[in-house]
């Protein structure tokens, strides 16, 4: 089984501030990391080869600085890794991106799964992966929790807010995927993080795709980003604790009624 | 002269660092209250490979070299210094031995395991009346026909009631002294090879000391490692790179008392100030990121030298001595700059400070260690 996993790297937002005076992401100094859902669609993908046998390869747009992302997925056990890199794709939104990361996933030719993390912690669209799945013509699923295979259909359970559905896709396919203890990220191990830092990491460039030059970096990216601000910070709730239910409820009703509610 | 880590060094110590800080820092302050030895802790260092990562590949090991090895004990011990020496006692002084001396039957039986992290190894030489003085001990082996037959005991045995592998001295010839001593590959559940008391102790509370009671206990010849009468040279030379090990846990335990106290000198106000910005406390964090630096660099160059087939012997009971003593006094000073929080358990200095003293005992006392380098530049 051919399994292709998509991964970005983020700064590490658990360490980024917010410069109040314009609003936007401080990333001076700040750790880059793999994108925490993609290590997840790793996971997966290594579970998936371990279970069918096959291969995993670890694509990644973005500057030359994003190899350290791919070696750490190699060192996590994943068997090649590619950075897709070019001043071309600079300024790339979504619809470009997406544009570009399919492209490459055809040029590698006969990808049996196509994995995301459910959405990137620096963007936070979820819109890659089914973008991708969109350019290439093929199914997808988004919010996977578990993917299982037979023959060339993939059984997957697709986290909603109520529960979860199960869906039937036929191979080749897009899947994102969720954090979930099924996936929970292995450790790399010492042979992987050996492999890895001898590992060559191969750049393909706009010139090694068959990519028309006007859908890529800024000039493909119809989307403007006209403002990005920090929320307002949602006020806390009230909790009423007394000794019965009843009382608590009571007091609940009468508050609700209060406000007009109810 | 290069004092750069090389790209695989580095990657190593990052990856030690993450296994650590996620998987071994929640739980360290109740394994060590508790006093729980944790065998599922010591597989996962085992699945990761980092037992097998000085030896060489054809022995399930990853190749790398006794640096990245010492990297790796110093994050591990950073975090728990118990698991810190269960480490160490596995890759230095149970595989090792049999890496150095083993034959290829053995190498491929007790050598894979231990590097693949799929079976725990133990090292026995210290006796109730043997311990600086390790040739004075009263375990005897004496052959008979195919086997030999052991019948003594041994204590302190770090990792000892888990280890499936037991590396252990015993005299083959008593009146010949030094060298008349011998080392056997005993394996755990061969009968006549029992266990007794576990250890109580002041700090390293989560790894396991056990007494190892040999009775009639009949080992195949085959598990001699080396001749007849080698045992004091193998037993030397073993505890030589063990001392390495342990250098590699006294920097990391020291690591972990200079950043918490850097951490609480800036945060801890009194007089209206951070207590930082008195020199009696800065200083003080001066005088330990110093020593500490030392004890790594002195650390490093005996694990280097290891590496690279040059003599280690001196190089690593200074870096033994030097970093034990320097972890003593870092995480003492430590808990002087945390005050009486510094006194208290909820904090992670104290635990520090009693992990740091065994690092000043085992594996020959400073004494022994100074014995060593004198005996080395009086040649
Ligand atoms: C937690 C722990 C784990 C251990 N793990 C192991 C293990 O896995 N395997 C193993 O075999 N052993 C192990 N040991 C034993 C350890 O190596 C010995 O405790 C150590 O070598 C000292 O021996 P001793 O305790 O008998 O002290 P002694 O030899 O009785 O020494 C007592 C004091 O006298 C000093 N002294 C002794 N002789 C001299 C001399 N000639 N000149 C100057 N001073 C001297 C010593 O430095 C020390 O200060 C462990 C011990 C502990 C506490
Ligand atoms: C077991 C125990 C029993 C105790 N019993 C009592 C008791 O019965 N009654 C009671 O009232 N208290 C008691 N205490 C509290 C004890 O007296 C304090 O812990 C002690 O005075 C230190 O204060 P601190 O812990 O707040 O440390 P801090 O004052 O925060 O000091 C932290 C560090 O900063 C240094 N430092 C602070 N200011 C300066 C400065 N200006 N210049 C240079 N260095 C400075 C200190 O020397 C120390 O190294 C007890 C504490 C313990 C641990």
């Amino acid at each position: 089984m051919e399994i292709v996993v998509c991964v970005k790297q983020v700064p590490d937002t658990t360490e980024v501030k917010i410069d109040p005076a314009t609003n936007t992401l401080i990333r001076q100094g700040v750790p880059s990391i793999v994108n925490p859902f993609d290590k997840n669609a790793l996971e997966a993908a290594l579970q998936l080869k371990e279970a069918y046998g096959g291969k995993v390869t670890v694509l990644s747009m973005g500057p030359p600085q994003a190899k350290d992302a791919l070696k750490e997925c190699l060192a996590m056990g994943a068997d090649a890794a590619i950075l897709i890199s070019d001043r071309a794709f600079g300024g790339s939104d979504t619809l470009a991106t997406s544009y570009t990361l399919a492209s490459a996933i055809r040029k590698l030719g006969n990808c049996d799964i196509i994995l995301f993390g459910k959405q990137a912690i620096d963007g936070d669209t979820a819109q890659v992966g089914p973008e991708t799945a969109e350019h290439l013509g093929v199914a997808q699923v988004t919010y996977a929790s578990r993917i299982e295979v037979s023959g060339d259909v993939a059984r997957i359970e697709r986290e909603s807010e109520e529960g979860y559905e199960i869906i039937e896709v036929k191979l080749p396919a897009v899947v994102t995927v969720i954090k979930t203890l099924n996936y929970e990220p292995r450790y790399p191990s010492v042979k992987g993080t050996m492999k890895a830092n001898r590992a060559e990491i191969p750049v393909w460039t706009a010139a090694d795709l068959t990519v028309e030059e006007g859908r890529l970096g800024l000039k493909g990216s119809p989307t403007q980003v006209r403002n990005i601000f920090t929320p307002p910070r949602r006020v806390q709730g009230v909790i009423i604790a007394r000794d019965t239910a009843r009382e608590a409820v009571a007091e609940l009703l009468q508050k609700l009624t209060e406000a007009k509610i109810v | 002269m290069n004092f750069v880590m090389t790209p695989e060094q580095e990657s190593i110590r990052k990856m030690v660092r993450e296994f650590a800080e996620k998987s071994l820092a929640p739980t360290a302050a109740e394994r060590d209250e508790k006093e729980l030895f944790s065998r599922e802790i010591m597989d996962q260092i085992g699945e990761l490979g980092i037992f097998g990562l000085p030896y060489p590949e054809e022995y399930g090991g990853a190749g790398s070299d006794f640096v990245s090895y010492a990297i790796a004990v110093e994050e591990i011990s950073r975090v728990c210094a118990s698991t810190g020496i269960g480490l160490s006692v596995h890759v230095s002084l149970c595989a090792w031995p049999i890496f150095k001396y083993g034959t290829e039957e053995q190498k491929q039986k007790y050598l894979r395991p231990l590097a693949e992290g799929t079976q725990l190894g133990a090292f026995g030489l210290t006796e109730p009346n043997a311990g600086t003085d390790a040739a004075a001990g009263s375990t005897i082996a004496v052959k008979d026909g195919d086997s030999y037959v052991i019948n003594g005991s041994k204590v302190f045995n770090t990792n000892g009631g888990e280890a499936e592998i037991e590396v252990i001295f015993a005299a083959t010839d008593k009146a010949a002294g030094l060298k008349g001593l011998s080392a056997f590959i005993v394996e755990k559940g061969t009968p006549g090879f029992t266990y007794g008391k576990k250890e109580i102790k002041m700090g390293i509370r989560a790894s396991v000391q056990r007494e190892l009671i040999f009775e009639n206990c009949r080992v195949p010849a085959a598990n001699l490692l080396g001749k007849e009468g080698e045992g004091f040279k193998i037993a030397m030379t073993t505890l030589d790179g063990g001392r390495i090990g342990v250098a590699a846990q006294a920097v990391g335990i020291a690591q972990a008392a200079l950043d918490a106290a850097v951490k609480y000198s800036k945060e801890r106000v009194q007089f209206g100030k951070p207590i930082a910005a008195n020199q009696a406390i800065s200083f003080m964090l001066a005088d330990m990121a110093t020593k500490l630096d030392a004890a790594r660099l002195l650390t490093y160059r005996a694990a280097y030298n290891k590496s690279n087939h040059l003599s280690y012997s001196k190089e690593a009971a200074m870096a033994k001595m030097f970093a034990s003593d320097a972890a003593m006094s870092i995480t003492t000073d430590a808990v002087q700059i945390f005050g009486g929080y510094g006194y208290s358990r909820e904090y992670p200095v104290e635990r520090l400070m009693r992990d740091a003293k065994i690092t000043q005992i085992y594996e020959g006392t400073n004494q022994a260690m100074r014995m060593v380098v004198s005996g080395s530049i009086l040649r």
